[in-house]
């Protein structure tokens, strides 16, 4: 009974979305206050009956109900409790739900935040979300229903996929989809721009917390995913361009160039055309991804079972929202207006060429990533490309995009001098350069890579440090006086471009130094890396709710001194019959030390692999100070409702 | 207004390549050897180790050559598939168990059904490399000159039994 109460309330919110995204929109362009009303009450009401579809859905996987066929397919009966409930989104189906309800929740948000928007724009922006979740609702009820029964009802259920038992998938899907879908807000901004024709300062204002929470989320989401696939997968990676990996990455790319566009549209009304054209990029690659991975056009360890229903379902639903979404681009792009003139040298043009290095990015890994399906298309032979594409075409990409960071917070707006520059950077050049060949020289290995990849990350550092030093000596009245003095989203530029050049040591330190290697090893037997003593002490079997497992013992010393245990372990899924791996890690600031189990092998031996990674978790706090430094710019208080009225009426006059 | 009409130019045309793409299947990786007589070789039998089975053995007959192995997960999913298969009798299959022991092969088959006309050991994989083995499973369709006519990889499913396999297999007997 309950799983037919969830579908119903799926269809509901159907009707509420249908409704939601018609008449405030109609009633905007009409100047029909009721009409316009309607849709803050439709926004709480849809989110509620989402909810409590959402609750049904995971009601059935607590109560373990093998009569819905979602629940066999995913959950099983000796499935602990909180995979049970993480199993709610480890399926097709379910994955759908939550993305609706995500949208939900955006919706809701934006309805309750957005007393300072005018009437028509939120009518209008709120309709756009309720046409995109019309989208979702209907896919779901036409061709992917988590609330299918099965008649009769399995006895017990498949199990949910051992490589998404774990602590890590639990956060990993929620919080990338918050990033995904917090583009639909951004999106609707832009969309209601383009209806209503207008776009200026105070709707670049309103737009702009919005899309960092997005990104910030999608930059958490994406940090987990990477994270998880390091310790999960066993072997020691941390990215692998996977097709569905890049999904995320190309929203996240195009995502950051458009908060850099909506600063510019901000303070100086410029780049109009292009903020909004970023914005339905950005939410229409968050579309592509998710069309990329329930379709199956391309193979990926993510994808799920595919239905080609599916596939021409969501094909026609990306025409509509992207194709209509960019026709009204092409239509009404030169209402918005173009804004003011700036010099070849100025912050602008900084901003401009980061904006242009990195929708380029966002393209070359979407060739990348469609290039064997359209050679397959074209019947021109089926290849994969593979990692050395990437690093190929986007290493060159990067280095200038982030050459620029250094350059650009620096210079003024409209025109900057590059002699004046050149001077207030000079110190930050040289401890740079100097760093990027002695460091490596001193460590024993410099290649041009790491010598690149050294100098961007010091320049970073430097020239933020240089950019801090320049305002805090300008103002008066001490150290803590001065950090008050410039605004939360200013500290938080620099925080997140600090945390890009943390993460971009981690990466080069991490390819530069890292070593590994294989062996067979009986209990007792040694082995010798990056100067540790790994001693494998055999293994033990050790069994958990659902799986059987071997589990083994690495006491690493150095010089005669136990440093730590690793403790990897092999384990398999009875139900699945999936062996997995579990990599022993020891975190650490300078290095990890990791080893993973293979194969047994005969006479109590096996066969294991030993990673020696330093500075490996860098990669990840790098990621997690950019998601802060964006937490914090959100939180400026020109951002906050009360002050939203005062800060319209002053108009541009703040500082960057 | 014709600048701003590009983005959605090349939106369609990535749309296009997108749909296209529906109706591919990104796993169908071809093999150089299809077209080609199947390469020769004599390997023990797994119930009788004495004899020996040949791709010869098979001339004059349609038959399906299902690389397996105990070790192999996949496998577990197709299996019920080719005993069901062999229970209609349409095609013979002979199997060749893949890097596996004799006695985990055969307790295999005993608890899962043996769906096999008979399976040859290719206990250390050399065969396996004239095949161009990508993994376990893999299925041949050969025919009856000897001619591999088609090739599966991974597990075989209800839906390329019946799309795929069924009906080349059914045209190649008629000829």
């Amino acid at each position: 009974m309950i799983p037919e109460i969830g579908h119903f309330s799926l269809i509901l919110a159907l009707l509420v979305a249908l409704t939601l995204g018609s008449f405030p929109i109609i009633g905007a362009a009409r100047g029909n206050t009721v009409w316009m009303g309607l849709a803050k009450p439709l926004s709480a009401l849809q989110f509620a009956l989402i909810a409590f579809s959402f609750l049904c859905l995971a009601y059935a996987f607590a109560a373990k109900d093998y009569s819905v066929v979602y629940v066999a397919n995913n959950s099983n009966s000796q499935l602990p409790l909180q995979f049970r409930i993480a199993a709610v989104w480890g399926g097709h189906e379910g994955s759908l739900l939550l993305w609706a309800l995500i949208l939900s929740v955006w919706t809701l948000a934006v309805s309750l935040f957005s007393k300072h928007i005018p009437d028509a724009m939120r009518a209008r922006i709120l309709g756009v979300m309720g046409l995109i979740s019309v989208g979702f609702l209907l896919f779901m009820l036409m061709v992917s229903n988590p609330f299918d029964r099965l008649m009769p009802a399995a006895l017990d259920g498949k199990d949910l996929n051992p490589l998404l038992q774990d602590p890590g998938m639990i956060f990993h899907p929620p919080m990338l989809y918050m990033g995904y879908v917090g583009f639909s807000v951004a999106f609707a901004f832009s969309i209601a721009a383009l209806l209503g024709g207008q776009l200026d300062a105070a709707w670049a204002r309103w737009s702009r917390p919005w899309t960092i929470m997005a990104w910030v989320f999608l930059t958490v989401g994406i940090m987990a995913g990477s994270n998880w696939a390091y310790y999960e997968l066993g072997w020691g990676g941390w990215w692998f361009w996977d097709a569905v990996e890049n999904a995320s990455f190309m929203p996240w790319l195009v995502g950051t160039a458009l908060i850099h566009s909506l600063a510019v549209t901000e303070k100086r009304g410029s780049f109009k055309a292009w903020t909004v054209l970023l914005a339905i990029c950005a939410f229409s690659l968050s579309l592509l991804g998710t069309f990329l991975v329930r379709s199956g056009v391309l193979t990926s360890v993510h994808a799920f079972a595919t239905d080609p229903r599916r596939g021409v379902f969501i094909l026609a639903f990306l025409v509509v929202v992207i194709g209509g979404s960019l026709l009204l681009f092409a239509w009404r792009a030169r209402t918005v207006g173009r804004g003011g003139k700036f010099d070849v040298v100025s912050r602008e043009s900084f901003l401009l060429a980061n904006n242009v290095l990195l929708a380029v990015a966002a393209l070359s890994v979407l060739l990348g990533t469609l290039y064997p399906l359209f050679l397959d298309a074209l019947n021109l032979g089926k290849i994969s490309v593979g990692p050395p594409y990437f690093d190929a075409v986007f290493a060159p990409l990067m280095a200038p995009a982030v050459f620029l960071m250094g350059v650009g917070p620096i210079a003024r707006w409209k025109d900057a001098a590059l002699p004046e520059l050149f001077v207030r950077l000079r110190w930050a050049l040289a401890i740079s350069a100097i760093t990027a060949i002695v460091l490596p020289l001193l460590l024993g290995n410099l290649t041009p890579m790491i010598g690149l990849g050294l100098f961007l990350a010091f320049w970073v550092f430097a020239s933020s440090a240089e950019l801090v030093y320049q305002r805090l000596r300008k103002s008066e009245g001490g150290l803590l006086a001065g950090i008050a003095a410039s605004s939360r989203s200013w500290w938080g530029m620099v925080i997140a471009h600090l945390g890009i050049a943390v993460f971009v040591l981690g990466v080069t330190v991490v390819k530069g130094f890292e070593s590994e290697i294989a062996v067979k090893m009986h209990p007792g037997d040694v082995a010798h890396l990056a100067g540790y003593d790994f001693r494998f002490d055999g293994v033990e079997s050790r069994n958990g709710p659902n799986y059987t497992a071997n589990h083994g013992q690495i006491h690493v010393s150095k010089n005669g001194v136990l440093r730590t245990v690793l403790e990897p372990e092999k384990r398999l899924y009875t139900v699945t019959n999936m062996p997995m791996s579990e990599a022993g890690i020891s975190p650490h600031l300078i290095h990890d030390l990791y080893a993973s189990l293979g194969e047994p092998l005969d006479g109590g031996a096996w066969s294991v692999r030993i990673y020696h990674k330093p500075m490996v978790e860098w990669i990840w706090f790098g990621c997690l100070m950019m998601a802060f430094g964006g937490l914090l710019a959100m939180s400026d208080k020109r951002y906050r409702l009360n002050k939203q009225a005062k800060s319209a009426a002053a108009g541009q006059g703040q500082r960057a | 207004m014709k600048k701003a009409l590009i983005p959605f130019a090349l939106f369609i045309i990535m749309a296009g390549f997108l749909f296209k793409g529906l109706f591919l299947n990104p796993r169908e990786v071809p093999s150089p050897l299809v077209g080609k007589p199947a390469p020769a070789f004599s390997l023990p039998r797994l119930d009788q180790p004495a004899k020996t089975f040949s791709p010869k053995d098979m001339l004059g007959q349609v038959w399906l050559f299902n690389v397996w192995a105990s070790w192999c997960g996949a496998c577990r999913d197709e299996h019920p598939l080719l005993v069901a298969l062999a229970k209609t009798g349409l095609v013979s299959v002979v199997g060749m168990d893949y890097k596996d022991t004799a006695a985990e092969a055969e307790q295999w088959l005993t608890e899962r059904g043996n769906p096999y006309l008979l399976s040859a050991v290719d206990a250390d994989g050399r065969v396996g490399i004239d095949y161009g083995v990508y993994g376990v499973p893999e299925t041949y369709v050969i025919d009856k000159a000897g001619v591999i006519a088609y090739k599966q990889i991974g597990p075989v499913t209800l839906e390329s039994l019946r799309d795929d396999i069924l009906p080349l297999v059914k045209r190649l007997q008629a000829q």
